[in-house]
């Protein structure tokens, strides 16, 4: 019953939002290439419904393929460093300094090297949702409690053991908090990649839209980027369910960094 | 299943080095573990009893001395398989259930066990500790001392030829402790292990052990050595007998005094 009604007074903020920005854009007769309010944009939307959905999958893959790199190289960068002293030591500094850069500032730099197309896309989204991989995953690995792999130690466990049965799961939090942030970043980062270097994609619409004024596409263009978003959220949030066991409970012990 | 292993301390130290000092655990520790035998060691917090039960797990390393385990050096090498730990701390694996978590040691030590076979023997074991029921459930959703319970099944389970049991009952109720110590005086009655038990409880100490061994606070020294004559099995009457009594008032005057050249 509580949780019934928690949800649609969640429910009801959306609305409300909603609401008082068709209103307000009525009341106060601001002009559409401003603020068009939603009821225009979704006939907007529906319109161009065909040209959206043409170019919702180049963004998508660009997302995703720059995502999956993004995990893979992190994941095994971040292993390197749990279990190597030599190449902690060496690539921390490294990695945090690379950290701090706005990268998304290179992206005008990949047109060049790159060409147009999708490959900037990907490296754009695969650059910016690197390091919260490499850097969370390295912290969970390296968190281990010291005594269970003691535990494991007086079994006869060998070292294969310890990462399988102890490190690995152990990590798995911190894992997937870290996920949560990158896919957000791998979107920002395809986007970016689509407003500077790609004649198709969300991001090339959005600019576009952009130049010939058309605000009212750009916001549908937005709101389909935000679906998409969502989505691929989700997908996460479903997997962590499945992988994680008290996904709820156990994410507060893995703090996420950026 | 093999003869239970003998152990042999000679002038075990221990020491710490921290960033700023060195603590020393264990100072010259010596004493004799026969095998198949029962001993407990009680002594004050910090004395470096925890410490002596990692060495003699092969987790840890001692600064100097040796132990021999079946009248070889120890070595992670010779003890594999073999040592069943029980730590201070339950240390169960928070995304396992209890029945996996049971099943742990015997993946890990008894790797010709069939699952079916793993987990059968779990389930014996969660129910001698009064644990049915509760297979499916994650640790969080346990007690301090159930939690405990489980990693005493765990340890249990895959019967090693040597129990180390660091404070295993400190955190149950009185008679859950009662039940558990019948149930490893049993085991241990039946089958072939050597059993090494700190304990802070000295009337424990007294009930189960064949030996006692008293250590002095830190640095850890062993103060004396008991020998605990009573027949088995030992029961309540045991607790009440003249005897029983003495012993323990004489252990409970070993610890009173804080220096050990008095001692
Ligand atoms: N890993 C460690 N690093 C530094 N000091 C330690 C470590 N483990 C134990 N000690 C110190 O060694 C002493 C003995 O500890 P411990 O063996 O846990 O004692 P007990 O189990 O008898 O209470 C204590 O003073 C403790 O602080
Ligand atoms: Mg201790």
């Amino acid at each position: 019953m509580y949780r019934l009604s928690v949800a649609a007074g969640q429910a009801m903020v959306f609305i409300v939002f909603f609401a008082a920005w068709e209103v307000l854009v009525h009341l106060l007769q601001i002009k559409p290439v401003i603020l068009p309010p939603p009821s225009r944009i979704a006939v907007s939307a529906w319109e161009n419904r065909e040209l959206l959905l043409v170019n919702t999958w180049p963004t998508f893959v660009a997302i995703t393929l720059g995502f999956l790199y993004a995990v893979a190289t992190g994941f095994v960068i971040a292993i390197g460093i749990a279990y190597s002293r030599i190449i902690r030591e060496l690539t921390y500094p490294f990695l945090v300094a690379a950290q701090i850069l706005p990268k998304i500032a290179f992206a005008p730099l990949f047109l060049i090297w790159f060409g147009f197309g999708l490959t900037p896309k990907i490296v754009i989204a695969a650059l910016i949702a690197f390091f919260p991989v490499v850097i969370n995953t390295a912290k969970g690995l390296t968190s281990v409690d010291k005594e269970l792999l003691q535990y494991m130690d007086s079994l006869g466990a060998s070292g294969w053991e310890k990462f399988t049965k102890i490190s690995l799961p152990w990590a798995m939090p911190y894992f997937f908090a870290a996920l949560k942030i990158s896919i957000t970043l791998a979107i920002v980062g395809a986007v970016v990649g689509e407003f500077v270097a790609a004649g198709e994609g969300l991001g090339y619409i959005i600019n576009a839209s952009n130049i010939s004024l058309d605000t009212e596409l750009m916001f549908a263009a937005i709101v389909c980027m935000s679906v998409l978003g969502i989505l691929l959220f989700l997908v996460i949030v479903a997997a962590e369910r499945l992988i994680v066991v008290n996904a709820q409970d156990d994410a507060s012990g893995a703090s996420a960094t950026m | 299943m093999s003869k239970a292993p003998g152990i042999s301390i000679k002038n075990l130290s221990v020491s710490f080095r921290t960033k700023t000092s060195t603590v020393t655990a264990l100072d010259d520790v010596s004493f004799d573990i026969a095998p198949g035998s029962f001993l407990s060691i009680v002594g004050p917090s910090g004395c470096g009893k925890t410490t002596l039960l990692k060495i003699l797990s092969g987790v840890l390393q001692p600064t100097s001395g040796t132990v021999l385990f079946d009248g070889e050096p120890l070595s992670r090498l010779k003890t594999q398989g073999q040592v069943g730990y029980v730590f201070q701390r339950p240390l169960l694996l928070p995304w396992r259930t209890t029945l996996d978590n049971v099943m742990l040691t015997m993946e890990v030590a008894r790797r010709g066990m069939s699952r079916a076979e793993r987990e059968a023997e779990a389930r014996r074991w969660l129910k001698i500790a009064g644990l049915q029921g509760f297979e499916e459930r994650f640790p969080h959703e346990l007690s301090g001392g159930m939690q405990q319970r489980v990693s005493i099944c765990r340890a249990l389970a895959f019967q090693p030829r040597i129990l180390l049991m660091d404070e295993p009952f400190a955190a149950l109720d009185e008679i859950t402790r009662e039940t558990l110590q019948e149930e490893l005086l049993l085991l241990w009655a039946q089958t072939e292990t050597t059993v090494v038990f700190i304990t802070h409880s000295i009337p424990e100490a007294v009930l189960l052990s064949e030996q006692i061994v008293v250590m002095s606070a830190r640095p850890g020294r062993v103060l004396e050595r008991i020998p605990v004559p009573f027949e088995r099995p030992r029961t309540e009457e045991t607790r009440e007998r003249p005897e029983f009594l003495a012993l323990a008032s004489h252990i409970r005057g070993l610890l009173r005094h804080r220096d050990p050249v008095t001692a």
